[in-house]
C-alpha cells in the first residue's frame, strides 16, 4: 500500500465529511422552505391562532417575537457598548479588569435554560415582574451581552491608536476623544454584533419558556408587563404538544419558515453592514 | 541661516522617566530655544521620541509610567500638580510619524482642533482652516475639495493636513515625531522646505533618524543614546566638531 | 483653573459611569448564582443533600416522591458522550478541510455555509429532527421508537459542530507559517505537513474547540427535549430514552408551584448544569489563554 494511496483516502475522507455537513445544513433550509411556502399567505402571517393553532395564523407570535428582540436590544446595546468602551479604552491591566473578563467569559458559557431560572427566580418572582415582556427581554438580554461586548470590543480595537493619538494631543480631553473620533468609525461595528446578538435572542426558546411565553395566547400586547406568544415557542407547542401534530405539519412549517427568515434576515442584514464598513473605512 | 539668539521656550530640568521598572530616560537637562528647529537624533530605541512625547504629556496616556525632574514651558513647569493638559496640548501641537489624519472631510479634519476648544463661528472656522492649509503648503492642492474624505488624500498630502490640523489650534510649539520617515523623497523635501518656512513663528522640535535631515533643517541638534543626553548645541557645530566621542561615531556612521 | 476641575471632574464621571456599566457582567453572574443557589439551597435543608443521590426521579408520585439527579445526569453524560463522539471526526476533520486543504474559493464558500448552521434556532433543528432523524433512527436500528439518545446526541453534535469548526479552523490557521515551508522542505508530503505538523501544533486550540463544543451539547435545551423521549432511565444504551438535565427544567418548570420542594429540585438541576458548563469553559479558556491563542 502506497503512501500516496492512504493520503487519497484522508483527503477524500475529509473532503466528504465537510460536505455532508454542507448537505444536510441545505437540506434543512431546503426542506423547510419548500413545505413552508405553501403555509405562508397573507392569513398565515396577519390573523390570530384558531383551535389552538391548529387554523389561523400566527400574527401574535410574530409579534412577540419582535417585542422581545426589540426590548432586548434596548436593554442590551447601551449597556454592552458602555461595557466595551470602558474594557477597549479605559481599563487597564489588573484585578477589576481581570474579573470582569472572568464575568463576560461565565456568561457566554451559561446555558440558555439556567437564564430561564435566574429570570425566572429574579425577575418573574423576586422583582414581581411576573411572566411578562419585561421579565423576558430583561432575561435574553443578560444572554446577549456578552456577545455585544465582544463584537463591540473587536469593533473599537478595529480603530487605530493613531487616531486617538492625535486627537488626544490636540487638547481634546479623553472622552471628546472617544466620541468624536472612535465611537463615529466604530459605531456601526458595534451595532453588527448586536444585530447578531439578538437574532440569538430571537431564536432561543429555554429562556422565553420561563420568563414570559405564553402557551396560547391569541391576543395582542398591550403593555410590558403582558404575556406573548413567540415564534420559537409556537413551533415546539405545534410540533409537540398538539394533540394533532401530525395532522398540522403545514402550519408548524410555515412557522418554521417565518421563524428561520426571521433569524437568517437578520444575520444576513449584519453581514451587508459589516461589509460596507470594511468598504468605508479601509485603515 | 543665521537667525538672532533667541530665550529659552521649554526648559527642561532632570528630566527621568521610567515605564515600570524599567527607566527610559536618565536626567535629561536641555534648553529648547524660541522660534528655532531643535532636532532630535541618536539611534532607535535612544529616547528621542519617549523624550518629545513628555514635552505634551502624551506619555500619559500610557499606563504604568513615571516621571521624575521637571519641564518649564514659559516657566511653568508642566508637571505641577492640577496642570490643565487640554491648555498645554492646546500650546503644543504634534505630527506624528505616521501620518493619522481622521476619517473625515479634509475641512472637518483642520476644524477639529478649533471646535474642541469650542469655536462654533463657521466664517471664523472657515478662515481658521484656510489659514492653516496655507500654513502647511497644502492650500492650493485641497481648496476645491474641503468636504472630501482626508483619507484619499497621498501620503505627503495627508502628513501635510496633519500638520495643517495641528496649526489650527494655534500653537506655540511643535513637535514632530521622524515627520517624514514614511514618505518619498520629494514629499519629505516638501516637509523639510515648510519645517524652515514654520521656524519664522513655532518653536519645533523635531525627532528624525536622518542626519542629512537634521542638517538641513535644525539650528540646534540635541543627541540621544540610551536614554541619555551625550550632546548639545547648534547644529553646524555639532556635524563640524563634536565634543564627545560618541556623537562623533555616531555621526561618521560608525554606529547606528 | 476652574474650568479644568469641571472637565477632570467630568471625564472621571464617564469613566465611572462606563466601569459601572461594565461591572454589571460581573453583578448578573453573581446574581445568577445567588438565585440558582437561594432555591437549591432551600431544597439542601429540606429534604436535603442525600436524596439528590436517589437512584430515581419521580417528582410527582402518589407514595413517595423522589428527586434523584442520577438518572437525569446519566441521561445528559450519555448524550454528550455520543454528540462527543460524532462531534469530533466532523467538527476537527472539516476544520483541517476548510483551513488547509479547501482551495481559497471553496473555502470563502464552505465557511458562511456552516455559520448559517449556527444561527439556525434550537428548536427548528428539533423540529428537523423529530421529523427526519427519528424516523431514520427507528427505521436503520429496526427500533421500537426513534426517541432516543441517538437521535439526540445526532442533533447536538449538529448544533456543536458550528463552534468546533470556527474556533479549530481558527487554531489551525494561526500555526506559523514556517512550521509548513519547514516541514515541506524537508520533503513531506502535504498530508503529512498537516497531520504531523500544523495539526499538533493547532491541538490546544483544537482541544478548545471540542470543549465548547461539549459546553454547548450539555446547555442544549429544546432540539434534546424534542427528539430523546424524556423517560428518567439510568441506561448507557444509546437506543433507549433518556431524559437530560435541561430538558427536565424546561418540561417540568411550567408546571411545579413555586416554592415546592419539585421546584426547589429544578434549582439544584440547574446549579448543576452551571457548575459544569462554568468548569468547561474555564478549563477550556486556560488552555486557550497559555497557548495565546486569544489576546
Amino acid at each position: 500500500m502506497t503512501n500516496s494511496k492512504t493520503e487519497t483516502i484522508i483527503f477524500w475522507f475529509m473532503r466528504s465529511v465537510t460536505y455532508s455537513i454542507v448537505l444536510i445544513i441545505a437540506y434543512i433550509i431546503f426542506r423547510i422552505i419548500y413545505l413552508g411556502i405553501p403555509a405562508v399567505n397573507w392569513e398565515f402571517l396577519t390573523a390570530m391562532p384558531r383551535k389552538s393553532g391548529a387554523e389561523g395564523g400566527i400574527l401574535p407570535a410574530i409579534v412577540g417575537t419582535l417585542c422581545l428582540m426589540t426590548g432586548t436590544i434596548v436593554v442590551a446595546l447601551p449597556l454592552g457598548m458602555a461595557a466595551a468602551i470602558y474594557l477597549s479604552e479605559y481599563a487597564r491591566q489588573g484585578k477589576f479588569t481581570q474579573v470582569i473578563r472572568m464575568a463576560i467569559i461565565t456568561l457566554a458559557g451559561v446555558p440558555s435554560i439556567v437564564f430561564g431560572l435566574f429570570g425566572l427566580g429574579l425577575f418573574v418572582i423576586f422583582l414581581n415582574f411576573g411572566s411578562s415582556i419585561l421579565s423576558g427581554c430583561l432575561t435574553l438580554a443578560c444572554m446577549i451581552l456578552p456577545i455585544i461586548i465582544a463584537s463591540s470590543e473587536e469593533a473599537l480595537r478595529a480603530v487605530p491608536l493613531g487616531i486617538r493619538q492625535a486627537s488626544l494631543a490636540m487638547g481634546a480631553t479623553k472622552w471628546q476623544t472617544i466620541r468624536t473620533n472612535v465611537l463615529p468609525y466604530s459605531f456601526s461595528g458595534m451595532l453588527t454584533g448586536s444585530i447578531l446578538g439578538v437574532g440569538r435572542a430571537a431564536g432561543e426558546t429555554a429562556p422565553v419558556l420561563l420568563t414570559v411565553a405564553a402557551f396560547y395566547l391569541p391576543k395582542l400586547p398591550k403593555s410590558v408587563f403582558d404575556q406573548v406568544m413567540c415564534l420559537p415557542y409556537h413551533l415546539y407547542i405545534l410540533a409537540t404538544q398538539h394533540p394533532d401534530a401530525d395532522k398540522i405539519r403545514p402550519m408548524q412549517y410555515g412557522t418554521a419558515l417565518v421563524l428561520l427568515t426571521l433569524v437568517l434576515g437578520i444575520n444576513l442584514i449584519a453581514i451587508i453592514i459589516r461589509s460596507k464598513i470594511r468598504k468605508k473605512y479601509k485603515w | 541661516m543665521v537667525k538672532i539668539k533667541n530665550k529659552s521656550k521649554v526648559v527642561v530640568n532632570n528630566l527621568s522617566f521610567y515605564y515600570g521598572d524599567t527607566q527610559a530616560l536618565f536626567d535629561i537637562s536641555m534648553d529648547i530655544p524660541q522660534k528655532q528647529v531643535t532636532a532630535l537624533i541618536g539611534p532607535s530605541g535612544c529616547g528621542k521620541s519617549t523624550f518629545i512625547r513628555n514635552i505634551n504629556r502624551m506619555n500619559d496616556t500610557i499606563d504604568g509610567t513615571r516621571v521624575e525632574g521637571e519641564i518649564l514651558l514659559d516657566g511653568n513647569n508642566i508637571y505641577r500638580k492640577g496642570m490643565n493638559i487640554v491648555e498645554l496640548r492646546k500650546n503644543i501641537g504634534m505630527v506624528f510619524q505616521k501620518s493619522n489624519p481622521f476619517p473625515k472631510s479634509i475641512f472637518d479634519n483642520v476644524a477639529y482642533g478649533p471646535r474642541i476648544h469650542g469655536e462654533k463661528n463657521k466664517s471664523r472656522l472657515a478662515e481658521t482652516v484656510e489659514k492653516s492649509l496655507k500654513g502647511a503648503a497644502l492650500w492650493d492642492e485641497v481648496k476645491d475639495r474641503l468636504d472630501q474624505n482626508a483619507m484619499g488624500l497621498s501620503g505627503g498630502q495627508q502628513q501635510r493636513l496633519c500638520i495643517a490640523r495641528a496649526l489650527a489650534i494655534e500653537p506655540e510649539v511643535l513637535l514632530m515625531d521622524e515627520p517624514a520617515s514614511a514618505l518619498d523623497p520629494r514629499s519629505t523635501a516638501r516637509i523639510e522646505d515648510l519645517i524652515g518656512l514654520l521656524s519664522q513663528d513655532y518653536t519645533i522640535v523635531i525627532v528624525t533618524h536622518n542626519m542629512q535631515q537634521a542638517a538641513r533643517v535644525s539650528d540646534f541638534t540635541a543627541f540621544f543614546y540610551e536614554g541619555e543626553l551625550i550632546e548639545t548645541g547648534p547644529t553646524d557645530e555639532m556635524f563640524t566638531k563634536p565634543k564627545k566621542q560618541k556623537t562623533e561615531d555616531y555621526i561618521t556612521g560608525r554606529f547606528g | 483653573m476652574q474650568n479644568w476641575r469641571k472637565i477632570l471632574f467630568k471625564e472621571k464621571a464617564v469613566k465611572y459611569t462606563l466601569a459601572a456599566a461594565a461591572s454589571m457582567s460581573i453583578l448578573i453572574v453573581l446574581l445568577i448564582f445567588t438565585f440558582l443557589g437561594k432555591e437549591a439551597f432551600g431544597f439542601l435543608y429540606e429534604p436535603g443533600l442525600k436524596e439528590l443521590f436517589h437512584t430515581r426521579w419521580m417528582p410527582v408520585s402518589s407514595q413517595r416522591e423522589s428527586f434523584g439527579l442520577v438518572p437525569l445526569i446519566c441521561g445528559s453524560l450519555l448524550v454528550t458522550t455520543m454528540a462527543t463522539i460524532i462531534m469530533i471526526p466532523f467538527g476537527v476533520g472539516a476544520s483541517v478541510y476548510i483551513a488547509e486543504l479547501a482551495k481559497p474559493r471553496e473555502r470563502e464558500t464552505l465557511k458562511p455555509f456552516i455559520e448559517i448552521l449556527a444561527c439556525i434556532p434550537s428548536v427548528v433543528i428539533g423540529f428537523f429532527g423529530l421529523l427526519i432523524i427519528v424516523p431514520m433512527v427507528k427505521k436503520v436500528f429496526g427500533l421500537q421508537s426513534g426517541y432516543n439518545a441517538l437521535s439526540g446526541a445526532i442533533l447536538l453534535a449538529l448544533m456543536a459542530i458550528p463552534t468546533v469548526i470556527s474556533i479549530s479552523e481558527d487554531a489551525i490557521r494561526s500555526v506559523p507559517k514556517d512550521y509548513k515551508s519547514a516541514s515541506l522542505a524537508l520533503g513531506a508530503s502535504k498530508m503529512q505537513t498537516v497531520w504531523r505538523v500544523i495539526v499538533p501544533a493547532a491541538l490546544p486550540g483544537i482541544i478548545t474547540a471540542v470543549m465548547l463544543g461539549i459546553g454547548r451539547v450539555i446547555g442544549e435545551t429544546m432540539a434534546v427535549m424534542m427528539v430523546t423521549g424524556n423517560s428518567a432511565l439510568i441506561t448507557g444504551n444509546p437506543t433507549e430514552s433518556v431524559r437530560t438535565m435541561t430538558a427536565t427544567i424546561a418540561a417540568e418548570m411550567g408546571e411545579v408551584p413555586f416554592g415546592s420542594t419539585h421546584y426547589k429540585a429544578l434549582f439544584c438541576v440547574g446549579i448543576v448544569l452551571l457548575i459544569a458548563t462554568f468548569i468547561l469553559n474555564l478549563i477550556a479558556f486556560k488552555i486557550l489563554k497559555k497557548y495565546r491563542m486569544i489576546g
